[in-house]
């Protein structure tokens, strides 16, 4: 891990290293992509491939996850997987839940 | 300990309590909906007034009414205020209205509708309009302490963007400008569900940690659970939310409760509407996160600016508190910028630190007390809503 070079804008924020999703910060981003990803906890970097055309805003899988796994992010429990999703997909209403409502 | 922000000051108006304000507005405020032309046509007939119509104040009982009374009289009381006149169908509830008002030393002139009708009312009123016009444009900014600034945030059309920059903007300006002494206001009860257990243990200490947990707890029981039809997606979530990339309420929760930084701990709760009487320091107020029923209940608890991070582009304004845009999503700033006050996208690509964005924020708002209008305001936003409780009688 290092930090991100001078001018390389991240495609993809992780708030804490225990997150297992991260958050499209660019727009226009497609399957395939090279994403350079940067946790700003302590704004190292890492990089990973996007598995899908991905709206700015929305989430990315940062590794396979499975039906009953949670989903985290700050750290924190934000709710239920309900269907799997590989490594580098699109996390959202369609496969993950609220465990409070 | 000094600090850079020490010794900020600001050009505000100083009222008859002591209070400073950041606008000069003459208000015509109704007591009740059917009192709103009366209060549109005097702000017709008299210009520099603004009239606040609004949909209620009719058969209200209870709790509700008590909510009514506390946000009608706490926005003729805040200090970004000079003066009211208070126009409702029958006396004895615009006496008690007028009253509240004049308990801040402000000048207050009141009228009833019932034995005179819309054309009497509005003459005398109208009257008593023009005379606080001016003497209104006649009164001088004089400088204050920030520390003399209420600063309200609610953050509205949330998405990720909210949670990684415009929300630690306002958390970090908390965390900086509350040890100089300003107040503070957050609230929205709902949408700290799924960091309940957090927000429970930012309170200054245990016994306000457990009021607040209760209050938290009984917006779960008396409002969601007890009128739920399903698990509140696009609600709370809201649609627009969910098209900014938000999927939970957690994860909502957790972006919204950067508002309040890393150090800021508060020291009170308090009811819609309800003035801090605990001395200065960060409130968290009881109401919902629908973006003006909280601005408004913040503005009648006594809050002089607003800051508002926004994801996906909420265009909210008040009539009275200007209401500071924060956004760091870079597509917003591009298809909405003329809403945006302070642009933090820079957060987003790594070329601008939480600390540089809190900063601009701190600029922004000493900049928005001197008298800058923020876009809410050249825009024209003046939503002002109620809070329902229950129906009425």
């Amino acid at each position: 891990m290092s930090n991100p070079a001078p001018n390389e804008i991240p495609h993809l924020l992780v708030h804490e290293h225990d997150d297992n999703v991260g958050v499209v910060v660019v727009e226009g981003l497609t399957a395939g992509t090279d994403m350079l990803c940067c946790v700003t906890h302590d704004n190292s970097t890492f990089r990973l491939t996007a598995g899908a055309d991905v709206p700015i805003g929305h989430k990315i899988a940062l590794k396979d996850l499975a039906e009953g796994d949670t989903a985290m992010k700050y750290g924190e429990d934000i709710g239920k997987i309900i269907a799997n999703i590989p490594q580098g997909g699109h996390v959202h209403t369609h496969n993950c839940k609220t465990k409070r409502w | 300990m000094a600090s850079k922000y020490s010794n900020m000051t600001v050009m505000g108006y100083r009222r008859e309590n002591g209070r400073v304000g950041v606008r000069n507005h003459v208000l015509i405020l109704p007591v009740d909906d059917i009192s709103n032309a009366a209060c549109e046509a005097v702000a017709n007939n008299v210009k520099g007034t603004m009239a606040i119509p609004h949909a209620y104040g009719r058969l209200q009982f209870g709790e509700d009414l008590e909510t009514h009374f506390r946000t009608i009289i706490g926005t003729g009381a805040n200090p970004n205020v000079h003066s009211v006149v208070v126009i409702g169908i029958e006396p004895d509830w615009t006496k008690r209205i007028a009253d509240g008002i004049r308990e801040t030393g402000k000048e207050v002139a009141e009228f009833s509708i019932e034995q005179k009708g819309d054309f009497e009312t509005i003459r005398a009123a109208s009257w008593a309009a023009k005379d606080f016009v001016h003497k209104a444009t006649e009164i001088q900014r004089e400088e204050c302490s920030i520390s003399e600034i209420w600063v309200s945030t609610k953050c509205g059309e949330s998405d990720t963007t909210t949670g990684l920059g415009s929300c630690p903007t306002v958390g970090n300006m908390y965390d900086k400008l509350l040890p100089e002494g300003i107040t503070g206001f957050f609230g929205e009860t709902s949408e700290i569900t799924g960091a309940e257990h957090i927000c429970q243990k930012r309170a200054i200490n245990e016994e306000v940690g457990e009021r607040w947990y209760k209050m938290w707890k009984a917006y779960q029981e008396e409002v969601i659970f007890a009128h739920q039809t399903d698990d509140l997606s696009d609600s709370q979530p809201t649609k627009g939310n969910i098209l900014g990339g938000l999927t939970t309420i957690e994860e909502k929760a957790l972006g919204n409760l950067e508002k309040i930084g890393r150090t800021s701990q508060y020291i009170d709760i308090l009811e819609p509407a309800e003035a801090p009487k605990s001395g200065n320091g960060l409130y968290f107020m009881d109401s919902s996160s629908a973006a003006a029923e909280c601005v408004t209940l913040m503005a009648a608890g006594g809050a002089v600016i607003h800051t508002f991070p926004t994801g996906q582009g909420n265009v909210v304004g008040n009539p009275i508190v200007p209401v500071i845009k924060i956004t760091a999503n870079p597509r917003t700033v591009r298809t909405m910028g003329e809403h945006i006050d302070v642009d933090v996208s820079g957060i987003l690509r790594r070329e601008q630190t939480i600390d540089e964005a809190g900063d601009a924020l701190i600029e922004m708002i000493r900049r928005t007390a001197n008298g800058r209008n923020t876009a809410a305001e050249a825009l024209g936003h003046r939503e002002f809503s109620m809070t329902k409780l229950y129906r009425s009688a």
